[in-house]
């Protein structure tokens, strides 16, 4: 089974570049809103987009996401508009969008339409920041079926056996969390970044993660990309387009990514 | 059901409820948790030394009250029985599973506690446990709350606990949960996430009921023992479920005792504006465990709406949705309409002004005294009592005019 993301990390990584992976959230601040931010930030160097699914709770994130998925919410925004954005980002490029979303949305359109749909959408897989594996039989026998990426978490505190679980049964990517802690921006990406990374290493050798939580400057990306596969922005992204727009966002990719392109 | 062993049943599933839907992040506390709780369950000392502080300290066991003069307005000669966890230290039932993690806070090394509240009655608790045990204390309450609850956040404070207010969402205790699990994953290394219902991820609704079922363990031995008989019936009010699976935990398996669970039905049963999370919700996860929860279609968590703070949440214990799906408990719901008048009624019938949330159990049994037979005896988790709603209280009879019309 072969994962266009796991292809997109690899191959940029091989040609001695970095990658970028930004975020998104979808609906925000309205559909077509988000379509166009998240196209201006495939076009502009961000190597796989992690689209957001606005959710009423979200306890992985910061002000900054939460108020923006807030006013996702506010303007309507719909479940199923999700697969409206993947489509329409994937009809303009062809950079591979994951889309990170909680547990209960999925669970109530139902795990398997939810896969269908996103397939028929043309999206990669899903991250799920609350779904460990020992809870996921069942997404881990659709997301087989429909060949989707599935990316699972690793952090500071994840024991050795929890890691090799985590490497062995994610698609695309570990998400390697840097830091204990929410998004948002942080000053320093925690020496922890490069500990977990050295335990996804340590309990696999094929496996590619990505570093995220708390990365918002270019020299932190580049410092990521040294010893990982790939640094996560998110709150970055966001506070960007809120200040200024796409304009602003394009900018912020742009400096993001410049030093990690030969 | 007779068959069944209910009494024994342990986390982290409840049938197909319950588990553990948090970020990996805090996979290593929540092991954590469970390791040392599993240790302390099999240490006679830990035991003895929480049985000790509930002696000296939180003044169990609680006494039964009968309620006489109330009974009389639920139906033909009906007999109703109140567990007197009002008479708590600090106020409340809450106080059973506080200082139980508390110890367990000591135990694991941990210095800091943080935990949500929505009457303020865990918050104060857990305030109160921090200064016994020299913790250090963050409340997490929304922000609607901290003004329908003023006296609650005052005590707070007066115990040396922070109160951060929280202004995102519906500022209520599904919130309020929501930024105690953001501290806790940031701060997991020195801090226990000390939640005071049986919601959650495992090992929570286990261990939250396990420290509370010492009410229904009590309550049994005390029927038997002064009045000879297990109730007909019992009864409690449903928030996220601790009083009434404390209640309800030691009686599983006599098969003969029926088991009420009343939500708060809000505006009333029927109307949208309510917290009747196993009557009107749908599976689901929130906060860490598969359970009943409002929500729309999308899977969004719905606002719940309830006179009683602490009963003001949309979600409720992965045990409670398992014992429905069962059979074996019946959830109803009663309006703030009917809590408000039971609250002044056992107020005025027994000289006992009972928590608003714990008047929706009161009224469930004036309506359930109706539909027993002749003879019946209802057994009621009196969980709290009611000073800290004087001011909801007066707003809503009219009190508070009169007093100042009085000093006119
Ligand atoms: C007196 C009292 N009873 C009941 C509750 C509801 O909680 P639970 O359903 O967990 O018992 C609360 C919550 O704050 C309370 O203060």
């Amino acid at each position: 089974m072969t994962s266009k993301t796991s292809a997109t990390l690899k191959a940029n990584k091989a040609a001695g570049d970095g990658n970028l992976i930004g975020y998104f959230p979808a609906g925000y601040p309205t559909l077509e809103g988000s379509i166009e931010a998240s196209i201006a930030m495939c076009q502009n160097g961000v190597d796989v987009l992690e689209l957001g699914v606005p959710y009423s709770d979200p306890v992985m994130d910061g002000i900054v996401i939460q108020e923006a998925t807030m006013v996702a919410l506010n303007n309507g925004f719909k479940l199923k508009q999700t697969f409206d954005a993947v489509r329409a980002i994937t009809a303009k490029v062809n950079t591979p969008v994951l889309v990170m979303t909680y547990w209960n949305p999925v669970l109530q359109y139902g795990i398997e339409n939810f896969a269908r749909d996103l397939v028929a959408a043309g999206g990669a897989g899903l991250i799920t920041p609350d779904l460990i594996p020992d809870e996921a039989k069942e997404w881990l026998e659709i997301s087989d079926k429909y060949e989707l990426d599935r990316v699972f978490l690793g952090t500071p505190s994840s024991s050795p056996e929890r890691m090799k679980t985590a490497c062995d049964l994610s698609r695309g990517f570990v998400y390697a969390v840097s830091t204990m802690g929410i998004t948002g921006a942080r000053d320093e990406v925690d020496a922890n970044a490069r500990k977990v990374v050295a335990k996804v290493r340590e309990a696999s050798s094929t496996a590619n993660t990505a570093v995220g939580i708390g990365i918002s400057t270019a020299d932190q990306v580049v410092e990521v990309n040294s010893y990982s596969d790939g640094a996560i922005v998110g709150s970055a992204f966001v506070r960007a387009y809120s200040e200024g727009g796409v304009e602003a966002l394009k900018a912020k990719t742009i400096e993001l990514s410049a030093r990690l392109k030969k | 059901m007779s068959e069944q062993n209910l009494r024994s049943h342990v986390g982290p599933y409840f049938g197909e409820f319950g588990g553990r839907f948090v970020p990996e992040s805090l996979i290593a506390a929540l092991d954590e948790l469970e390791a040392t709780y599993n240790t302390a369950k099999a240490d006679p000392s830990f035991a003895a030394e929480l049985a000790e502080l509930h002696r000296t300290y939180t003044g169990r066991p609680s006494i039964i009250t009968e309620a006489k003069r109330f009974a009389e307005h639920c139906g033909n000669d009906v007999r109703v029985f109140l567990k007197r966890e009002d008479l708590n230290h600090t106020g409340s039932h809450k106080i059973n599973n506080v200082i139980g993690q508390a110890l367990l806070t000591k135990r694991m090394g941990k210095t800091r506690i943080i935990a949500e509240t929505g009457a303020g009655q865990h918050g104060v608790a857990s305030a109160t446990a921090a200064a016994l045990f020299g913790l250090e204390c963050v409340v997490y309450m929304g922000e609607v709350d901290t003004e329908r609850q003023a006296l609650n956040v005052a005590r707070m404070k007066l115990l040396g606990a922070e109160v951060i207010p929280v202004t995102t969402g519906s500022k209520t205790l599904k919130d309020a949960i929501n930024e105690a699990l953001r501290d806790w994953v940031a701060n997991v290394e020195n801090t226990h996430y000390l939640l005071g219902t049986v919601a959650g991820p495992h090992p929570f609704p286990t261990m939250v009921r396990d420290f509370h079922s010492v009410i229904g363990t009590e309550a049994r031995q005390q029927m038997l023992d002064e009045f000879g008989f297990l109730p007909t019936a019992l009864a409690a009010c449903v928030g996220g479920g601790s009083n009434a699976i404390g209640l309800f935990h030691a009686f599983l398996d006599d098969s003969d005792v029926k088991m009420f669970g009343f939500e708060a039905a809000g505006d009333g049963m029927g109307t949208p504006r309510h917290a009747a999370t196993l009557n009107y919700g749908r599976p689901g996860v929130l906060h860490g465990a598969r359970s009943y929860m409002l929500q729309d279609e999308d899977g969004q968590t719905m606002e719940s709406h309830s006179i009683s703070a602490g009963l003001d949440y949309p979600g409720v214990g992965p045990e409670h949705s398992w014992l429905k799906d069962l059979g074996r408990v019946e959830y109803r719901g009663i309006s703030d309409a009917e809590a408000m008048d039971a609250l002044r009624l056992l107020s005025r019938t027994e000289g006992i002004i009972p928590a608003i949330e714990t008047a929706h159990a009161l009224a469930g049994v004036i309506k359930l005294g109706k539909e027993l037979p002749a003879g019946s005896s209802i057994l009621v988790n009196l969980s709290g009592r009611g000073d800290k709603d004087m001011e909801t209280a007066g707003k809503y009879f009219g009190l508070l005019d009169a007093a100042k019309e009085a000093q006119a």
